[in-house]
């Protein structure tokens, strides 16, 4: 049996707009073993970087109910100073964009040095400049001494998110959650940022969330993996079976709408709609109901709940049964005409 | 002849140093690069951010001077930054990368989509209304929205607003900078489909210029590899994908994950042999200078930056 790193248990993060609270994550339970790289999936405005903050305690306003067992502790709506000595330590994020995440007006080497010395104050200040030169090589940075003395607008996009991913992992942390980390980089460089994250985790044992759409990354990188829609886990499932035998429409509906250099389709599919904003999520019924209304009402539950349909794989509704994309109907139609 | 041909196009930027001011170097953004569209086809411009994809694309529209070279449009020279070029202005458009910055956010769509006919047709103040209420609909747009701000819209439904500005002047060619990579995977495939029907009702020519290999096999006919400024090889998307030659397309092509997760240890595999070759045959590649060599055909559409010596 893996051993939990992260359990998370009926979470709910709720925002307030216009004097009401929304949730923007739904009851959402997942767990995170030791050794193992657990990616989640959706559109933007799903919830999923929602949850990767609420992980980490960023969330200054939000309310959020639930718990969070991290090695067994919950660290909901612990006070921050608690949260500081895991934060950096213990878990490590890394951040999507590399612009922001930095501090402008800091050299390089002595952001990376801080969390250090945040959490270790027992180094020299020339043996934690020697530490932070090696996690600059580890991550790939030519010229490491060099890029020490630099500030972040000097380096190229690539480069910076190396630096966010050499803070990140400064301590090398047991959790390490990745929002985006590899999107706004060329292919070749994401594959290599990629490979760093996993040589984490097999050197270090620790647990990752990679939060991503790409699902050419998904396929690559995790073990297990969540797909959230609207704030919801839709599916779960290791990578193999989601993979091989998708269930969730809103899952499939990902599958068919993205161009991929390997494949070979003419025309993607397009999922109707938008995911809706928050204070307009549908509360009750299937949330993927409105974008997919050839679907009969009949087959959607009232209150959708995730059903195991093989062992660790579970999907939400029971729509999936029923769902067909149009142009199978349309197909099937044609067949039964001629 | 081709629809558009570029013939060693040259962009170089200078850089100013000194107390006075003087150029002391110079960044060869673009460094001699040469291809031809066909009409009604959609090249692909591929490279990594700062490959000078670009400033190619905007070179030849004109957001950028060129420094040496040729630019063709339907047998008329249009490399000059004149006056003479105002007529085919008309004839190229481009669409912008980031949806929520190339739309005047002060604007209304009607004033924002109408703008291109003002500056080249005289349209009375009803049938510019009609015009752009025909696009919106082109686009997938209700006509009502012509009095709403760009803020009231999706990312999705903005990048369709700068479409319908791109195509109002009913244009030849459009340059299509990254048109999708500010968008979600879902609101991609609804750009990218759309972008495909207008091709194939107007009978537009497309320079597809993205980062994004995935986005370019599903768009493109042709496909050329830029490598600091240069072109490293050019061909059929068939080709590009199915038989790289140059060593940097190989590794590149290499790196594009697959949707497959059973394949991860023998990619893994792959991407390790191309990596040792393209760091042991990096020389044989690039000259000294870390650039590539002229492109040599080895079919009648591939062609390859090879050395001078086999």
């Amino acid at each position: 049996m893996a051993e939990k790193l992260l359990e998370i248990k009926n979470l709910k993060t709720s925002f307030r707009i216009r004097d009401e609270y929304h949730a923007a994550v739904d009851d959402v339970t997942l767990t995170v073993n030791k050794n193992e790289v657990l990616a989640i999936v959706g559109e933007s405005g799903c919830g999923k970087s929602a949850l990767a903050f609420s992980i980490m305690g960023l969330h200054t306003r939000a309310k959020i109910e639930g718990n969070i067992l991290f090695k067994g502790e919950d660290i909901a709506n612990v006070a921050p100073s608690k949260l500081n000595k895991l934060r950096g330590k213990n878990m490590g994020m890394i951040f999507q964009d590399p612009l922001t995440a930095l501090n402008p007006l800091m050299k390089i080497g002595d952001q990376i040095g801080e969390a250090i010395l945040l959490h270790n104050n027992t180094l020299s200040k020339s043996q934690r400049r020697e530490k932070v030169v090696n996690l600059l090589q580890k991550v790939g940075i030519p010229r490491p001494e060099h890029v020490f003395e630099q500030y972040p607008h000097e380096l190229s996009g690539g480069m910076r998110q190396r630096v966010v991913i050499a803070t990140a992992i400064a301590n090398e942390p047991e959790l390490l959650i990745a929002d985006e980390p590899t999107t706004a980089l060329d292919v070749t460089i994401q594959s290599q940022i990629l490979d760093l994250i996993k040589d984490l985790k097999d050197d270090m044992d620790s647990g990752i969330v990679l939060i991503t759409h790409d699902l050419g990354v998904v396929a690559e990188m995790a073990d297990r993996v969540a797909v959230m829609y609207a704030g919801q886990i839709v599916e779960v499932g290791d990578v193999l079976t989601l993979f091989e035998e998708p269930l969730h429409p809103y899952t499939r509906s990902l599958f068919n709408s993205i161009p991929n250099a390997h494949g070979t389709q003419d025309k993607l599919h397009v999922i109707q709609g938008i995911v809706p904003a928050l204070q307009n999520l549908p509360r009750s019924g299937c949330r993927f109901a409105p974008r997919i209304p050839w679907i009969d009402e009949a087959a959607h539950e009232e209150q959708p709940i995730l059903h195991e349909v093989k062992p660790g794989h579970f999907v939400r509704c029971t729509c999936y049964k029923h769902f067909k994309f149009p142009e199978e109907t349309k197909e099937e139609q044609h067949h039964g005409v001629s | 002849m081709g629809f558009l041909e570029v013939k060693d196009l040259k962009v170089h930027f200078p850089i100013k140093g000194g107390i006075f001011g003087r150029t002391v170097d110079h960044v060869k953004a673009v460094d001699g690069v040469s291809f031809t569209l066909e009409k009604g086809k959609t090249y692909g411009l591929v490279g990594e951010s700062g490959s000078g994809k670009s400033t190619t694309g905007r070179a030849i529209i004109g957001l950028n001077k060129i420094t040496s070279g040729n630019v063709t449009f339907e047998g008329n020279d249009i490399t000059a930054n004149n006056r003479s070029r105002a007529s085919f202005r008309k004839d190229i458009q481009m669409i912008f990368q980031d949806p929520y910055s190339s739309l005047n956010p002060k604007k209304r769509v009607i004033d924002l989509v109408a703008e291109p006919l003002r500056n080249f047709e005289k349209l009375s103040r009803k049938e510019e209304r009609i015009r752009v209420q025909e696009l919106l609909e082109l686009v997938g747009l209700s006509p009502e929205s012509i009095l709403k701000y760009p803020h009231e819209f999706s990312g999705g439904q903005r990048q369709r607003i700068g479409i319908a500005r791109a195509v109002a002047l009913k244009p030849k060619l459009i340059i299509a900078d990254e048109p999708v990579s500010a968008l979600d995977v879902s609101v991609q495939a609804q750009v990218l489909n759309f972008m495909q029907e207008i091709q194939n009702e107007l009978d537009l020519t497309y320079l597809f210029i993205s980062h994004d290999l995935g986005v370019i096999k599903h768009m493109c006919d042709h496909i050329g590899i830029m490598y600091k400024g240069r072109f490293v090889e050019e061909g059929t998307a068939n080709e590009i994908f199915e038989s790289p030659q140059h060593i940097y397309t190989k590794r590149l092509v290499a790196a594009i994950p697959e949707i497959d997760p059973h394949k991860r240890e023998e990619l893994k595999k792959f991407r390790l042999e191309v990596n040792t070759e393209y760091e042991q045959a990096y020389n044989d590649y690039f000259d000294e200078e870390g650039l590539a060599y002229g492109l040599k055909p080895i079919s009648d559409t591939h062609l390859v930056a090879l050395p001078e010596k086999g």
